[in-house]
């Protein structure tokens, strides 16, 4: 497995946000999480990659215990998160936020990367010297993903990447994940979207205050009655 | 000879300063939020101990030029070490503290400072030796002299510097992303903790040669002068737009020309002479003495912070600053 995770509790205060979870990714596999607003899925994803301590249980990647590694230290390793809400650098120009996300991999080969993401997103070349901010809210989510991928990730936390997207773009941001998964990184997504979550994906687990209900093939949760009431938005009959 | 261009030429010098100053201030606002008041302190370290070196230095033999910059060269990693130990000691510990934590400590980490250089170098004003010969040139009817032509020189390489440290480095895109949103930066593989270290420091290191050119143009030091260097500085971050780096180079400039002009015709604007006619006595009064002035030069300190004032209440995000915005 390349990420596992035990018992994994989440507290905010006195808020368990997560009740001690089992989850595990296998390298790649396309793996996604489903839940409704407040189920405790980010809190789940920010603790994989050590922005929320774990208060219980452990989170390990690659055969490393992720608490005992800084936070920076995991880009070197493989694993990268694109956060809630994208994250890019809104003062920064749409090629140094590029730049930014190779941080981690001094000696890779910066330019040659940057062109690659412009293959993937012509939108991003056309806008490289404008700063970040003056993006619109799809092409910030390519910036965000397209940064994620500078750092050459071998496990991709993606979290949210449809959030406050029209349907189009939607779309387009999923046909984008997919493509990344094809090319052989393992993903872990958490989606709102279950209906478009669960086609992309192999596997699926399903979050319900802050404990795991449902775990997978993500073909099953798609024909599960219950899933399809819940998350799809189809009646029961 | 042209006073105008006079107060220009001394208001850029001391704005040259002021903004050398002023970026130590905007770059740990910028990363941090932090109103570093002990940024000031750091400066007044950096004149202190080049005074000591040169003072030691000043009568053996080695040319002048020489001996200065072996003082700058001990000044420098002498604030650069206290710049790293404040921020690791006393602002780091407080990193997730609410805001006022840090600001608090900020003001005792300057008093703390200014009194163990009042133990080490006395509270007197100390006569910073004035080794280097002063020579005037004319300049289209004023006067420069060569120091006012070096700190000018200096200050401008040492912005040009920082903006390409800032602007076109990996350490500089660093910073900049830290300061946008240190914890993504922190995802992208930044160890935070180290830009922030670094941003103290470079702001210390250009505090201490600053230190440096305040001692040498004003010929004296003392322990307290820090606090009104830094308290000007700051005024110039502010009106710059605090936390942008270019606005606290035009902030320090324009402060620096603002002050030397103000000081240089406020005696003229407020000498009651002027409006003699209004009353018999002031009359009288003029007719043996042909000045009254109200306001003489001596409130030059007032304008740094008419200034802030007018800024804070005017536009309250500084000349460049932008408006603060959500975090993205």
């Amino acid at each position: 497995m390349l990420l596992e995770v035990k018992g994994l509790e989440v507290r905010y205060g006195g808020i368990r946000a997560v009740k001690g979870i089992d989850l595990a990714v296998d390298t790649g596999e396309l793996v996604c999480l489903i839940g409704a607003n407040g189920a405790g899925k980010s809190s789940t994803l920010r603790a994989i990659c050590g922005l929320n301590p774990a208060r219980a249980g452990s989170v390990r990647y690659a055969g490393l215990d992720v608490a005992s590694v800084p936070v920076y230290e995991l880009p070197r390793k493989g694993l990268v998160m694109v956060p809630e809400g994208r994250g890019i650098f809104p003062q920064l120009t749409v090629e140094e936020n590029l730049a930014m996300g190779a941080f981690a991999c001094a000696d890779a080969d910066v330019p040659r990367d940057i062109e690659r993401q412009y293959g993937t997103f012509p939108r991003l070349k056309e806008r490289r010297t404008q700063t970040a901010g003056t993006l619109s809210g799809g092409e910030q989510q390519m910036l965000a993903i397209a940064r994620a991928l500078m750092a050459r990730p071998k496990l991709l936390l993606l979290d949210e990447p449809s959030m406050g997207l029209a349907p189009l773009l939607v779309a387009k941001i999923f046909e984008i994940v997919r493509e990344i998964a094809a090319q052989g990184v393992t993903i872990l997504l958490v989606e709102q979207n279950a209906r478009l979550a669960l086609e992309i994906a192999g596997r699926g687990y399903v979050m319900e205050s802050g404990a795991i209900t449902l775990a997978d093939e993500a073909a099953n949760l798609l024909a599960d009655p219950k899933v399809r009431e819940a998350y799809l938005g189809e009646g029961a009959g | 000879m042209d006073i105008f261009l006079q107060q220009v030429i001394n208001g850029l010098t001391l704005g040259s300063v002021y903004a050398i100053v002023a970026l130590g201030y905007t770059m740990v606002y910028g990363i941090i939020q932090l109103i570093n008041f002990a940024h000031g302190e750091v400066v007044m370290i950096g004149a202190m101990v080049a005074f000591t070196v040169i003072t030691v230095l000043a009568g053996g033999g080695m040319p002048p030029l020489v001996v200065v910059l072996i003082g700058t060269a001990c000044a420098v990693p002498v604030c650069v070490l206290v710049g790293y130990s404040m921020e690791r000691l006393a602002y780091r510990p407080l990193r997730r503290a609410p805001r006022l934590a840090p600001l608090i400590t900020a003001i005792g980490v300057s008093i703390i400072l200014q009194h163990l250089a009042m133990l080490v170098w006395s509270r007197n004003v100390l006569a910073f030796p004035q080794i280097i010969r002063t020579e005037i040139y004319e300049l289209a009817g004023a006067a420069i002299t060569n120091v006012q032509i070096a700190i000018l020189a200096i200050c401008m390489l040492m912005m040009l510097g920082l903006a390409l440290l800032v602007y076109r480095t990996r350490l500089g895109t660093a910073m900049r992303a830290t300061a946008q949103n240190p914890q993504v930066a922190g995802l992208m593989g930044v160890d935070i903790n180290r830009v922030i270290a670094a941003t103290f420091v470079i702001g210390a290191a250009l505090g201490a040669v600053a230190g440096v050119m305040v001692g040498t143009y004003y010929g004296v030091a003392q322990y307290t002068m820090g606090s009104l260097l830094g308290l000007k500085a700051f005024s110039a971050a502010v009106l710059g737009g605090i936390g942008n780096i270019p606005g606290a180079m035009v902030g320090g400039l324009l402060l620096g020309v603002v002050e030397a002009l103000g000081a240089g015709y406020i005696g003229d604007f407020t000498d009651l002479c002027k409006v003699a006619g209004v009353s018999d006595w002031l009359t009288e009064r003029c007719a043996a003495d042909p000045h009254f002035i109200l306001f003489g030069s001596n409130y030059q300190d007032v304008f740094a912070f008419v200034v802030l004032i007018l800024v804070l209440v005017l536009r309250p995000s500084g000349l460049l600053g932008e408006r603060v915005g959500e975090r993205a």
